[in-house]
Parts: structure tokens; sequence; C-alpha cells
């Protein structure tokens, strides 16, 4: 017997392809996984951008001390979720996903057949693929027309913008992490200096000493706080940026390897004329004829790579400009949240320090 | 600056009112204002290097007539190690490292060490002052060529072999101590004071390493928003639309911040951290006069054993006598003068706390509004905009 968590997904909508108005289900870590592989097969071929479950591993994507380090500390289950509740409201902002049935299935259906290959295909594990077929991409450094310097722009814009929100995280992490050995380290003085009031013979100092201990304690509790917000606010929206980042660039991808088909079929169909011309002067009509209906085949081809690429394009620079604005409501909401809450800590503060001087005062 | 509430007066003020940090010494300028007719000049000064500081305290505590009086602690040797190591890394790292992010750091590390190096001023003007503020120290001979004699006072620090006597001198101290605690006291106001004082120094020193902890977390973390700011900043410069904007706006919010933040964490060294480290010191000092004074008393009443020892046998009365009379008339006077001492510790103590307690109050509440201001109007602009 297998224990694992399940996590509620409640939706509430007035779509009419929906059953019901309100209505939840329960749902395996693994689901949300089968949910993502079974999108990826079907639309990141179109170029659409498909957002990036979280990672399967806390240990590896994250250096922050999430609790314990074991999948049943409330901490860990918390940012799971929390970043679970994040990709499927994503998910369902994408208007082509939404239409997907297989998303549908996943918010409506009440028992979902259990997703195989999962270990295979997490989000660590498709954008591990992306980054080695975009090795072997870059290595092309072809301008295809003049509208590819858009394309081109972007992508570096892309790759420069991951690299800066990489090492912004590593920094939020560091403050998430030092803001959590001074919370221990704020309760630890605390008490000491409750026992130096205690000890003090001077009644009023002894005094002031013990409400100082107090405004300490008060402070290790809003260190705390404000490191969750550190972490759910701000880290966590960094490493959710990073792995779409990493899909936008496998979307791409995916435009450079249609044109490759394209040009490819290109220069196949150019033998093709070429064996034509040598087997006319060779004079053999039964492998003229074959020869003919190749042509025939390639230019079909050809013509038809050329639409998938203009098709492809096309959805790619849809994609990446709903991207862009997106991301930029999601960077304004959350920090402009983070800072609200930065604000709160330092009222709070206020309050504490305008309580302790009086007592500070009577001293003597 | 710490403060430890002394009185002063006209006739005999001591600061130090310059100091040069060479590569491994700190010259502190000792600048001395005194109408004393002991002085060839009315105002002069002196330069003197940390050692001379220990000599002239040594000078104190060897000293037998000030065995009745708390000796103002010796001020901790500079210690620069630390700023110094930071320095270097920064240094080695330079390439690694855009040139503003190096600007920055290294202003930083600088700020860091002057704030160091202004704390080990502080601490030696404190013992000075305290010094000059005390009734019978002030009038010490030694005190007197330290503060007027403009030549090297050559006192080489101690070499090897006095190091192990200091340390053996300690363990036979220790060792002592607890024989001399162990004794009841007759007198209830010694008695109070040895277990108050027992007990009081070892929670400072417990609150002080544990201050010391706190404000080290605190710095990293103002360190870390900085470099948070410092990134933003790169982002918010990639481009022109209007999330690039909004991050060069955070990035300045940011900026800000983390200088309170980072002067949050200064001043509580300067007002908590320091004033416990300071009262640690203190507290040892009063402990070592109550040391001194349990000494004596073991030496009358070995003295007065003697004494009847002698008078049983008919045997070297006279000599007993007056050995007896010297060790009684030493121990009545170290506990005059040190009941008065401990008195004055308690006074001064609750001042200083006071002082430090009221300006860290007021501080933490000038930062945490500062704090307040930036955000709000930070956060009017950014939602105004959207």
């Amino acid at each position: 017997m297998n224990a694992y968590i399940a996590y509620k997904v409640s939706t509430r909508t007035t779509l009419p392809m929906f059953k019901n108005r309100t209505f939840s289900v329960w749902r395996r870590f693994s689901d949300f996984l089968g949910l993502y592989e079974k999108l990826s097969v079907k639309h990141s071929l179109n170029g659409c951008i498909i957002p990036p479950p979280p990672e399967k591993s806390i240990v590896g994507m994250t250096k922050v001390k999430v609790g314990k380090e074991d999948s049943s500390s409330a901490d860990f289950v918390e940012t799971r979720r929390a970043a679970l509740e994040r990709y499927l409201q994503r998910v369902v902002c994408h208007p082509s996903l939404l239409q997907d049935p297989d998303v549908r299935e996943f918010l409506e259906r009440d028992e979902l057949p259990r997703a195989v290959g999962t270990h295979t295909l997490s989000g660590a594990g498709f954008l591990k693929m992306i980054n080695r077929a975009s090795d072997a991409v870059s290595k092309m450094t072809v301008k295809i027309s003049d509208s590819d310097a858009w394309f081109d722009n972007k992508l570096q814009e892309v790759e420069s913008e991951e690299l800066q929100l990489r090492k912004l995280h590593a920094v939020v992490e560091s403050l998430v992490n030092h803001r959590k050995e001074l919370c221990g380290n704020t309760a630890v003085f605390a008490k000491s200096m409750a026992m130096l009031g205690n000890s003090e013979d001077n009644t009023a100092l002894s005094r002031a000493l013990s409400q100082l201990a107090e405004v300490e304690d008060k402070m290790e509790t809003l260190h705390q706080e404000q490191a969750a917000s550190d972490f759910f606010i701000l880290a966590e929206l960094l490493a959710d940026y990073i792995r779409l980042l990493g899909a936008v660039r496998g979307c791409f991808e995916q435009r450079m390897k249609t044109w490759q088909r394209w040009q490819e079929a290109q220069s196949t169909l150019q033998k093709k004329r070429e064996v034509e011309a040598k087997l006319l002067w060779a004079n053999k009509p039964d492998k003229l004829q074959q020869a003919k209906e190749e042509i025939t085949e390639w230019e079909g081809k050809v013509t038809q790579y050329e639409r998938d690429f203009d098709r492809i394009s096309v959805t790619v620079r849809k994609e990446f400009l709903r991207f862009e604005k997106e991301k930029s409501k999601d960077f304004k909401s959350q920090i402009v949240k983070y800072l609200e809450s930065l604000l709160q800590s330092q009222q709070r503060l206020v309050k504490f320090w305008e309580a302790f001087l009086p007592e500070a005062k009577a001293i003597g | 600056v710490l403060n430890v509430d002394l009185q002063t007066d006209a006739t005999l003020q001591v600061d130090i009112s310059d100091a040069l940090s060479e590569r491994d010494k700190v010259k502190f300028t000792v600048h001395t204002k005194s109408t004393l007719p002991n002085f060839k000049q009315n105002e002069f000064s002196v330069v003197r290097q940390h050692e001379e500081f220990i000599w002239l305290h040594d000078s104190f505590v060897e000293n037998e007539e000030y065995a009745g009086y708390i000796i103002p602690p010796a001020p901790p040797r500079p210690d620069f190690d630390a700023s110094r190591e930071k320095l270097q890394k920064l240094g080695e790292g330079e390439g690694s490292m855009t040139k503003e992010e190096f600007t920055k750091m290294k202003q930083e590390l600088e700020a860091e060490y002057l704030a160091i190096f202004k704390k080990t001023v502080a601490m030696h003007e404190v013992f000075l002052c305290r010094v000059a503020a005390h009734p019978v120290l002030r009038k010490d001979l030694n005190f007197h060529v330290f503060l007027e004699y403009n030549q090297d006072l050559s006192v080489r620090g101690k070499n090897k072999r006095e190091k192990m006597e200091d340390f053996f001198k300690n363990v036979v101290k220790s060792a002592d101590g607890v024989l001399v605690a162990g004794v009841k006291d007759v007198d209830d106001f010694f008695e109070h004071e040895k277990t108050f004082l027992l007990e009081y120094h070892n929670r400072v020193k417990d609150a002080s390493a544990k201050s010391d902890r706190m404000i080290r977390s605190h710095k990293s973390a103002a360190d870390d928003i900085n470099r948070i700011a410092s990134t933003l900043y790169t982002l918010g410069t990639q481009d022109s639309t209007d999330v690039c904007k909004f991050f060069l706006k955070v990035s300045e919010l940011f900026e800000k911040t983390r200088k309170i933040e980072a002067r949050v964490a200064a001043d509580e060294d300067l007002k908590l951290a320091d004033l416990l480290k300071y009262y640690l010191r203190e507290s040892q000092a009063a402990k070592d006069l109550l040391y001194r004074r349990g000494r004596a008393l073991v030496d009358y009443e070995n003295a007065n054993k003697a004494l009847d020892r002698a008078r049983a046998k008919n045997k070297d009365v006279l000599q007993a006598e007056t050995s007896q009379q010297v060790c009684c008339q030493k121990f009545e006077k170290i506990s005059e003068s040190a009941k008065q001492e401990l008195i004055d510790f308690k006074t001064r103590r609750v001042a200083a706390f006071r002082k430090n307690l009221v300006e860290l109050a007021e501080l933490e509440l000038k930062h945490a509004k500062g704090n307040l201001q930036l955000l709000q109007s930070c956060l009017g602009v950014l939602k105004g905009d959207t």
C-alpha cells in the first residue's frame, strides 16, 4: 500500500463546456505531470508555450531549507500545493490549452486513469530534452529572413533574462535562509535577555530588560513571517519564470526545427531535380517516371513545410507577446504583494518599539 | 558611541582626538586638557598604541594600593583581521563581477572597516575616561606618564614566558576564587553582591554572545537585499518596457531600504551588543575586586589564627601582632572602598542601560518609520502606474 498526497482541485466556472458550475476533484502529483505530458505531445509542435509543472524533487531545485527534507513535512506540502495551483492557473489562462479536452477532463473527471511514465518526463526531464536540442540548433547561425531578426532578438532577450532571474533567485534564496537564521538567533537572544532581566537587581531595569526580551520574541515571529513572504511570493515567482523561460526557449527551438525541415526538403527536391535532368540525358523512361513522381511528392512536402513554418512563426510570435503580457502582470502584482508584506512588517515594528520606549525611559 | 555616563570635570579631561590605522597597528592620539599642577602644560597630546593601554591597565591591577577598587576593564585588542580578509577576498574576486558590483561591495567593506575602527577608538577612549573620572586612579603616576610622556613607553608586548606566567596566575586565581567564594561572608552586603555578580556575569556573557550572532544574521540579510537591488537594476536596464521601468523603481527602493537595514544592524551593535560586551568586562572587574577582598579576608583570618598560636606558645607574639594588624587594616581598607565601588558600579550600570536602551528604541523607531515611508511612497507610485 503506497501512501501518497492528494490535492483538491476546485473549479468555479460559467463556461458552458463544463457540466457544473462548481466542482472539485482529487489529484495526485503524478496526475499533474501526466497532464503536462499530454499537452506537450499535442501542442508543443505548434509553437505553443506550455506552462511547465513544478519540479519533482524539491531538494534538487531549491537551496532553501524547506522544513524537514521529507515529502510529508508541512512546509514541503504547502510549497508544492502553491506551485501546482499556479501551474494550473497558467494552463487555464491559456486560450488554446483551456479548449483541450485533457484539461477539461483533468478538472472535471472524478477518477483519472493513473499517468504512467511520468518519472521520465517530469518538468526537469522535458527541459533537459529542450536544452540538448537547443545546443544542436544554436550551432546553426543562419539568418532566415528579415523578419527573423525579431525572433533572434527575442531569443537573446529570453536567454539573458533567464540568466539574471537565476542570479536573482539565488540571492533571494540566500535572503530566505538568512532571515530564518535571524529568526532562530533572535529567539535565542530573547531568552538570554529574559534571563539577564531576572538576575538584574534594579527593579525598573529588570522590568525593562524583560520587556525588551518580549519585543525580541515578537521580532522572531515577524522574521519568520517575512521569510515566508520572501519565499512564497518572491522566490517561487522567480523559480516559476525560470522554468517558463525554458519553455519559451523550447518554442523558439521548435520553430527552428520546422525551418530546418523545410530547408532539408528544399535541398532534397533540388537533388531529385538533378537526378531527373541526368535521367533525361540517359534516356531511361521507367526510372524517369519514378523520378517525376518523387519530384511531385517532394514539391508537395516543400509547400507543406513552408506553410508549417509560416504557421508556427505566427503562433510563436503570438504566444510570445501573450507571455510577455502575462509576465509583466504577474511580476507587477507579485512584487506589489511582496512590498505590501514588507510594509506590514514595518508597521508592526513601529508598534513594538513605541510600546517599549516608555519602559526604557522609566528606568532609574 | 558607548557612553557609560561618567562624571567629568574641568580639572582633567581626556579624549582620543585622532587615530591612524596602519598595516598591523593602530596609533591613538591621546589628548589631555587639565588644570592640575602636575602637568607641564594645560593641553597636550601624545601618540599611544594598544600595548601601552594594556601596560597601564596591568599596572593598576598589580598595584596593591588599588586592591579595593574596580579596575576599569582594559579595551579589547583592535581586530581588523576579518575585515581585511573580506577586502582581500573581494580583490581576488574582482574579475567575476561587474564594475558596479565591485565598487558597491568595496564601499560596503570600507564602511565596515571604518565602523570597526571607530569602535576600537571608542573603547580605548572609554577606558581612559573611566580612569580620569576615578577619584584615586586619576592621580596615578603611571597614568600621568601615559598621558604626558611624548616618547614611546617601550612596553613591548608580553613574551611567551610572561604569557605562560599570566595563564598560571589566572588558573590559581580561579581555583582560589572557588575556595574564597565558598566561604560565607559575615557581611550581608558582600554576600549578596557575590551571589549577584556570579550570576549576572554569566548571563551577560550569554546575552553578549547571542546578540552578536543575531546582529550578524541581520547584516547578512541586509547584504542580500543589496545584491537583490543590483540584480533588479541589471534586469531593469535590459529594455525600456514598462516591466523594466518597474524593476528600476523597485531596485531603487531596495537600495534605500537595505541602507536602513544596515543602519539598524549597526545601531543594534552599538547600543546593545557593545553595551553587553562592556558590562561583561566590568562585571568581571567587579568580581576580581570581590576576589581580592576575599583573599584579604582569608589572609586576615590566617593572621588571627597565627596570633592565637603565637600567644599560646608565647613565641614571636609581637611579630604576629604586627602582621595581624597589617592584614586587618588591609582588609578593612579594601572592604570600605569596595562597598562604595560596587554601589557606584550599580549606579553606572543602570544609567548606561537606560541611556542605551532609550537610544536603541528611538533609533529602531526612526528606522522603521523611515522604511515605512519609503515603502508607502514607492507602492503609491507603482500602483498608480498600473
